[in-house]
């Protein structure tokens, strides 16, 4: 038994399916929300610490971000590699938080880390690799 | 009254080419008119820098002692065409590495040779009398490459679609990460800084116009691939141009990875951002009044790539304006938008671009052949099943 504390990001348009059923029922995972901020069609957040086996864990976060939800476990940052990105924006595309956005005048690529979940959407979505996770050990 | 090219040669010349950027023609031609702004400048920068997959780069090796004629090249592990003469092979942008998969392809190692790294060439032949050697196994660099060209056979889109998933799940394709639900709309396009939206009727863009390509001077070499003149008329107003490209040709050894990036788009593969900058000659009043497009003018079609098929429906028309806004109202909801191709570095290509015409660096080139007027979109067809 593991026990892991996420921060779940829920696009507007999957606030409304039942997560939480799929947790208990497809991963047995028990869970205990702390804190949740969900509205219908509006964008919402679920922090929850999720008790099960380290497969079902990472099963169930898998099932999320393949649903569009992000997650944030609490132990690593994200860096983005100033050199290398190019401001195309495709990173934007799927951050869930707004973390990553473009300066609507200079159109280069802001990353507000107050902001950033670590979903780490990002990372696979950047063409060029110029996003990066930081783990803490 | 008319301008000619070799008007505006001379004018470059001599240093006082009155030059300006495809976004600062808008203001001027607000304040003071398309006439009065086509009598004043001589010439607006256009540029773009976005994913291009039809991309590539023909290289000549060099011959080897004893010479070989290559049938199967592989660089870096990347397969080249090898069904040209003995050592002259072709390296397309979207080939992927036979060992790393979706993570290198052509356009990798093309950035590779041109930041000057060594690329490892593996060759094999049937062997002949001629060409005796059966393979080889070395390293080539940029600089000892007899000839390495980019020849990219479509690039700068004139106008793309705007991207977005109705179903529901995650799906990941050459326009992006597209979330499940229409969680997002992506777009690729520098709008009202795009070359061929800027002369969309191909005034003074022709085969044979000289250009910005990856960081050096290229050429148009002919119409681009799947190339077709196609504008539809958009309510409240303005026109929606797309489908004209251009087939673009230059030095790769001169070029920079600054404006010539490999990129690796998630499970669909490997692409190359391409830089590309035109400079449209202020002929007339006409050509004038085609620069001062803007993005509120400027339509495209939210398209929904989740249909797995050649004509993927459209959920509705929307203008470059609003995409750049960050979001737009899809079957009644809010979706976020985000661009794909980086306008941030299309104008620092387009002030490049400006900033050697007026120093006399970058003369025009009057195109030597129009573009077609009367190309199909034909397709494929499968073979009738009996
Ligand atoms: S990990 Fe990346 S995509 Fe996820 S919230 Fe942070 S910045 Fe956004
Ligand atoms: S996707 Fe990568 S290169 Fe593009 S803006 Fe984001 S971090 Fe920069």
């Amino acid at each position: 038994m593991k026990k892991l504390k996420v921060i779940l990001y829920f696009p507007p348009e999957s606030t409304d399916k039942p997560f939480t059923y799929h947790l208990v029922k497809d991963f047995d995972i028990v869970f205990n929300i702390l804190q949740a901020e969900v509205q219908p069609g509006k964008r919402g957040r679920l922090t929850m610490e999720l008790q099960g086996s380290e497969k079902n864990i990472e099963e169930a976060l898998e099932f999320a971000k393949s649903h569009g939800i992000g997650y944030r476990p609490f132990n690593k940052n994200i860096v983005r590699n100033q050199g290398e990105c190019m401001d195309c924006g495709a990173c934007t595309a799927v951050c869930p938080s707004g973390a990553l956005y473009m300066d609507k005048k200079s159109w280069e690529l802001i990353f507000d880390e107050s902001k950033c979940l670590l979903c780490e959407l990002c990372i696979k979505a950047c063409p060029v690799k110029a996003i990066d996770v930081n783990m803490f050990v | 009254m008319g301008k000619t090219f070799d008007e505006i040669n001379e004018k470059i010349r001599q240093g006082n080419a009155v030059v300006v950027t495809a976004e600062e023609i808008i203001g001027i031609v607000e304040e003071k008119g398309v006439k009065e702004a086509a009598r004043q400048v001589d010439v607006v920068t256009t540029a773009t820098f976005g994913p291009m997959c039809s991309s590539g780069a023909f290289i000549n090796f060099g011959h080897s002692d004893p010479p070989i004629r290559m049938n199967k090249i592989w660089l870096n592990d990347v397969s080249a065409y090898g069904g040209l003469a003995a050592v002259d092979s072709y390296i397309g942008a979207t080939e992927l590495s036979e060992s790393k998969g979706m993570e290198y392809g052509g356009a990798h190692v093309i950035e590779d040779l041109v930041n000057g790294k060594k690329v490892r060439l593996v060759a094999k032949s049937h062997g002949t009398d001629c060409y005796p050697r059966l393979d080889i196994d070395t390293d080539i660099t940029l600089k000892d490459l007899n000839q390495a060209y980019l020849f990219n056979p479509r690039n700068v889109y004139q106008n793309y679609n705007a991207a977005t998933n109705t179903s529901k799940d995650i799906i990941y394709t050459y326009m992006g990460t597209l979330l499940p639900g229409c969680g997002n709309v992506t777009y690729s396009t520098s709008g009202e800084l795009s070359p061929l939206l800027n002369d969309p009727e191909f005034r003074t863009i022709g085969i044979g116009t000289r250009i910005f390509l990856g960081g050096t001077q290229g050429y148009i070499a002919w119409e681009g691939t799947q190339f077709i003149l196609d504008k539809e008329r958009v309510d409240p107003e303005g026109t929606m141009y797309a489908g004209a490209t251009l087939a673009v040709i230059g030095d790769l050894k001169k070029m920079s990875s600054r404006y010539l990036r490999a990129a690796s788009f998630e499970r669909y593969g490997t692409t190359m951002f391409v830089g590309v900058g035109i400079p449209i000659p202020v002929l007339d009043e006409e050509v004038m009044a085609f620069l001062s497009v803007q993005n509120r003018d400027i339509y495209t079609n939210v398209v929904d790539y989740s249909v797995p098929r050649r004509s993927k429906p459209s959920l509705r028309k929307v203008n470059y304006e609003e995409l750049r806004s960050g979001s737009i109202e899809l079957n009644g909801k809010t979706v976020q938008t985000a661009p794909l191709s980086s306008l941030n570095r299309a104008r620092e290509i387009a002030a490049l671009l400006k900033g050697s015409i007026e120093k006399g660096e970058f003369f025009l080139q009057e195109p030597i052949q129009a573009m077609p007027k009367d190309r199909g979109f034909n397709p494929l067809k499968d073979r009738a099943v009996k």
